[in-house]
């Protein structure tokens, strides 16, 4: 039988009693699972990066205007802006990774990676670190298998969904994916691998999930771009080898019991934060639709 | 479903259009579901918005998701930006409605009414998040059935001894239940069996199935993507 992906405890025995790459026990559960060969499951990695490039491209490219006008084309102009802050690089990175997510609140196609709501983040993190790098596709996937083991992980200890988990467990876990990712990608080992994605975690905990009118817009867009530069400092931090002291399950566990505890306003209800300030309920007046019926005795006897 | 183990491209995917796989992609699924249900695409289509979807369907393009499912578009098809323009051209009508305080129901529920022809249905959904979906109401009937695996509706008399030799024509075909559901309204009178199986049923099974006296009608629905 695969491995479950319980913990990253196990994983990391497993790897080493076998002596195996981390993706390696990815593509067994997969294949396991919905028993697909490994050639299919390499081709749907690939067309799913795929989609991810076009996202990036399409959101420098091409016009994107929410149809609540909340997202206008903030893309490009961070990408064309003549003053790169720290680096063109790091101009790059952030204008790729709201790229990806404007094109998800325009309508357009995406990877929900692990989430649509964090969809910015996988695509801007290794377009950015393929082209720096020059890594060749097929490292980049088995970075993705190895992501999607990171995210089995989260998933079953904590969550992947901002109505369960807040904005953490959305951006988080999309930040803690690219940053394992990447730093499997760069040739680092399992403990650099879990190292990266403790600190990403440790990063992100605690983060409310407060949609302005309850799109996915503002603040969702830019918190892509803010959790593509965690994943990279994390990266940068983990490779050097230094220790995130608490484990990376651990920090799985905290991000769960964080979760737990935060009040429902803070999940994806639009009912605190930024989705309660004034501006927030303005633009929220504005953008909903409010030719609502009410007619509940009509609807009770209907399902009774 | 909540006990069955994610896929990777569950973590990696899916690949989607739209702001949220619970308003955008959840929802075209349910359209997918719903126009399977009916045999066909509809030339007249009634939806109702219920709850979290009833104020937010707009910002999150759950309309054009909608329509975009009925013409049977999967979701990350491209064209879903411009459904409304394809139900144009492919002649189907739609109105749309909200209904704020369903409380009985799902924060994110649909109800579709669908026509072709002479042939009239009701549909209730769920999008569960994630682009997973719940068919909870067929014509009035309980279902309760997810889409992800094959799926058998039979509307029939409500008689001693049916669901047992059912169930064993899908014994015949190796096929496993994974769950069932009977609902009827009031002793004797119709009856629906909800069955959802592991793998495929024959095709003369099927025509079997359709074939008995007691049977009414008999829907069958492939595992949607």
């Amino acid at each position: 039988m695969s491995l479950l992906f319980d913990s990253f405890k196990d994983w990391q025995t497993h790897c080493q009693t076998n002596n195996e790459p981390l993706y390696k026990s990815v593509l067994e559960y997969e294949t396991e699972l919905r028993g697909k060969s490994e050639t299919q499951i390499f081709e749907n990695l690939s067309k799913a990066f795929g989609v991810m490039k076009d996202a990036v491209e399409t959101g420098l490219k091409e016009e994107m205007i929410s149809r609540s006008g909340m997202i206008n084309n903030g893309a490009k102009k961070v990408y064309r802006y003549p003053t790169p802050v720290l680096s063109l690089e790091f101009q790059h990175l952030i204008a790729r990774s709201l790229a990806a997510k404007e094109v998800n609140s325009c309508m357009g196609r995406i990877v929900a990676a692990p989430t649509a709501g964090a969809s910015g983040i996988l695509p801007g993190t290794l377009y950015t670190l393929q082209e720096i790098h020059n890594i060749e596709e097929h490292k980049i996937l088995e970075g993705l298998l190895v992501a999607a083991g990171i995210a089995l992980i989260i998933e079953q200890n904590a969550s992947l969904a901002g109505a369960v988990g807040g904005c953490q467990a959305e951006t988080g876990s999309a930040a803690a994916m690219a940053s394992g990712a990447m730093v499997y990608c760069l040739g680092g080992d399992i403990n650099q691998v879990f190292g990266a994605v403790a600190i990403t975690i440790q990063c992100m905990l605690g983060l409310v999930c407060d949609p302005v009118a309850g799109l996915v817009e503002v603040p969702c867009v830019v918190r892509n771009a803010s959790a593509a530069a965690i994943a990279f400092s994390s990266a940068q931090i983990s490779l050097a080898n230094v220790n995130a002291v608490i484990p990376v399950d651990e920090c799985v566990a905290a991000m769960g019991e964080i979760g737990q505890s935060m009040e429902s306003r803070y999940k994806e209800t639009a009912l605190g934060g930024l989705a309660a300030t004034q501006t927030g309920q303005h633009i929220s007046k504005k953008v909903l639709i409010h030719d609502i019926e009410m007619l509940p005795d009509e609807e009770d006897s209907i399902t009774n | 479903m909540a006990t069955e183990k994610s896929s990777i491209f569950d973590m990696i995917g899916p690949i989607m259009i739209g702001p949220s796989s619970s308003h955008t992609a959840g929802v075209v699924r349910l359209a997918l579901a719903a126009i399977d249900i009916l045999g066909a695409i509809p030339e007249e289509a009634e939806i109702i918005f219920y709850n979290s979807f009833a104020r937010t369907y707009e910002g999150h393009g759950s309309d054009r998701a909608v329509i975009a499912g009925l013409l049977g578009f999967a979701t990350d098809d491209a064209r879903i930006k411009t459904s409304f323009d394809e139900a144009k051209k492919q002649g189907l009508k739609y109105t749309f409605r909200s209904v704020g305080n369903a409380s009985t129901f799902h924060p994110n529920s649909i109800r579709f009414k669908l026509k072709k022809e002479e042939r009239n249905i009701e549909v209730l959904g769920i999008s569960r998040g994630g682009g997973l979906i719940e068919i909870e109401e067929v014509n009035g009937y309980n279902a309760g059935f997810t889409t992800g695996l094959f799926t058998l509706l039979i509307f029939a008399e409500d008689k001693t001894g049916s669901i047992a030799f059912i169930s064993n024509i899908l014994a015949n075909d190796e096929c496993n239940i994974a769950t069932m559901n009977v609902s009827r309204k009031g002793k004797r009178g119709v009856a629906c069996l909800v069955i959802e199986i592991d793998s495929e049923l024959r095709p003369l099974s099927l025509e079997y199935l359709r074939s008995l006296s007691w049977v009414k009608e008999v829907i069958y629905m492939l595992p949607l993507e």
